[in-house]
């Protein structure tokens, strides 16, 4: 760690060193672009050390401190013994032994796929219900007790009444995701709707537009913002709460797999486990947030 | 038609319920304008001249009294009566042509096809001067530029009066210089009857054939109706010299800062 400091501290220097050569002669043209570049080239190279060294150190510190607490022995595995395991199971991810003993692929597809398919249904119906209670004030007056109501509640309570109804464990847990997901969606496109600018409905008002085009050129684009924020939220909880639910009902499944290597007391696996899931939470979430800002700078 | 008396305005009065009992914004409002005519609604802050204007376009209802454009009562907004806002009011995510489109094809999609539609938003959006920017969005032009495209799409809908609540308010004054002779070009191309809120008194003596001046608020009302006979087209250099305009100009000034002084001040 400390090597990797003074080499920057050195880059810096060095940056420093060249950029005060360029300045006192007056150089030909075709000189002047070979300093002025190298300069951008080396302040590119400090802003991406800048944004790039923080986090490094910072992981690096996490991984340190897991090895000086696990060197001793103990029933948690040392990073080391860790990483040769995840080598070894990142080997061959897609193996399929029966199912109850499948690669960890597999296992975070089908994790992947029942958020996918909970997360998918919610949107479809949280996001026009969404737009129903925002329009409509007597329709939120009457629908808003009902979410205050039901939103705190953890969604493994309605586990059951998935198990009751479908009669299965896998539509049980996209259940449960569907759930826990269309609670931020119905929120954040109601809130959408209600601050569409009264500028922007007054217009809709003088040219007298259709319904119709007052949803899809005026209500829809500037609901959208906070509808994709809605999506971001809850593809987040659904993603905390595929791992629970998963343990409950077995199966495929990530979380599911946690709880069987816990069983088979494989710990160095379920501490790969929940660097995946962290990753794989991760990787969706800044997906939602580049999209969001996509849209954001086009409109 | 009735061309004398095309937007008439009778007994008209204006209140809203606060939590602080009623406010009484407009009171005893009577008006007539005539068809083709420029008027200026002119007074301090506070004074109801948006509200009224709101009131012609139909986006609020009076409290008592009634309106009446070509003879039928005004009972909502449509496009026969078109608003230049204030803050021009373009919808972000559509280019400058898309904005104007959506006024042209509400209004005209019923009797022309889609190159028509075309032709007639490509063709207002030349007469503001913007051929050039039209297939660019709101966020990538200029204010001055803006409100142009928020004058073409109410010039679009061919109304039968174009009602203006500051359009230029918000400019620099060599920005809004232009537009106003602008404003004065296609107003003497398309004889539109147009109502224009304002606070700027050059502005009212340069573009209007009449402006009222309206008291303070609460309970605002007309106060005295000023005729202006300049002989158009005017020409704002020759104008600046001209003992008529300088009269009219002190006549205004006079109404607001020595009759109606500043609410603030009073």
């Amino acid at each position: 760690m400390t090597a990797i400091t003074v080499d920057a501290l050195t880059e810096k220097v060095g940056a420093g060193g060249t950029a005060k050569l360029s300045v006192p002669p007056p150089p030909a043209p075709s000189q002047l672009t070979g300093p002025s570049s190298m300069e951008q080239d080396s302040a590119a190279l400090r802003t991406l050390l800048a944004a790039v060294l923080p986090p490094v150190i910072g992981l690096a510190l996490l991984i340190g401190i897991w090895q000086l607490a696990t060197m001793n022995g103990g029933s948690i595995p040392t990073p080391g013994k860790t990483w040769e395991a995840a080598v070894k199971l990142f080997a061959d991810p897609f193996y399929s032994n029966g199912p109850n003993d499948q690669g960890i692929g597999w296992n975070i597809l089908a994790s992947l796929q029942r958020v996918g398919i909970g997360f998918g249904f919610a949107a479809l119906v949280g996001i026009p219900l969404g737009f129903l209670l925002g329009r409509f004030a007597m329709m939120a007056r009457m629908i808003n007790p009902i979410i205050s109501l039901l939103r705190p509640v953890s969604p493994l309570a309605w586990l059951p009444i998935g198990l009751l109804v479908f009669k299965k464990a896998d539509p049980a847990a996209t259940w449960t995701i569907f759930i826990c997901s269309i609670w931020p969606m119905i929120m954040n496109t109601a809130q959408g709707v209600m601050r569409v600018p009264q500028d922007y409905l007054n217009v809709a008002r003088v040219l007298n537009l259709s319904e119709w085009k007052i949803v899809t050129k005026i209500l829809f684009p500037s609901v959208l913002p906070y509808m994709l924020t809605g999506i971001r939220l809850s593809i987040g909880t659904a993603w905390l709460v595929i791992v629970a639910a998963e343990m409950l009902t077995g199966g495929v499944g990530i979380g599911f797999w946690v709880w069987d290597e816990w069983n088979n007391l494989k710990v160095e696996h379920i501490i790969i486990a929940i660097f995946v899931i962290g990753i794989v939470g991760l990787i969706l979430e800044q997906t939602l947030l580049l999209l969001a800002k996509r849209l954001h700078t086009e409109s | 038609m009735n061309t004398e008396k095309f937007v008439q305005i009778e007994k008209v009065g204006m209140s809203f319920d606060t939590k602080k009992g009623k406010f009484v914004a407009l009171r005893d409002i009577d008006l007539t304008i005539k068809q083709g005519e420029f008027i200026s609604l002119i007074g301090h802050s506070g004074c109801g001249k948006s509200t009224l204007l709101n009131l012609i376009a139909g986006l609020t209802l009076p409290s008592s009294g009634v309106l009446l454009c070509a003879n039928r009562e005004i009972a909502g907004p449509g496009p026969e009566r078109a608003v230049v806002f204030q803050n021009h009011s373009l919808l972000p995510w559509l280019t400058c042509f898309e904005n104007v489109y959506l006024a042209v094809e509400r209004v005209f999609a019923a009797n022309e096809k889609k190159a028509e539609l075309k032709d007639r938003t490509t063709r207002v959006l030349e007469l503001v001067g913007l051929a050039h920017a039209m297939h660019k969005y709101p966020g990538e032009i200029s204010g001055g530029m803006k409100q142009r495209v928020g004058i073409a799409r109410a010039l679009a809908m061919e109304p039968k009066v174009l009602l203006m609540d500051e359009p230029f308010g918000a400019l620099d004054a060599l920005t809004r210089a232009r537009l106003q002779d602008e404003l004065m070009k296609i107003c003497e191309a398309t004889k539109a009857t147009t109502v224009m809120v304002t606070h700027d008194v050059d502005e009212a003596v340069l573009l209007s054939d009449r402006i009222v001046m309206m008291t303070n608020g609460p309970a605002a009302t007309i106060g005295e109706i000023l005729s202006v006979d300049l002989p158009r087209p005017r020409e704002r250099l020759t104008l600046a010299g001209n003992p008529d305009y300088m009269r009219y100009r002190s006549q205004v000034i006079e109404f607001l800062y020595a009759k109606q002084s500043h609410p603030l001040a009073a």
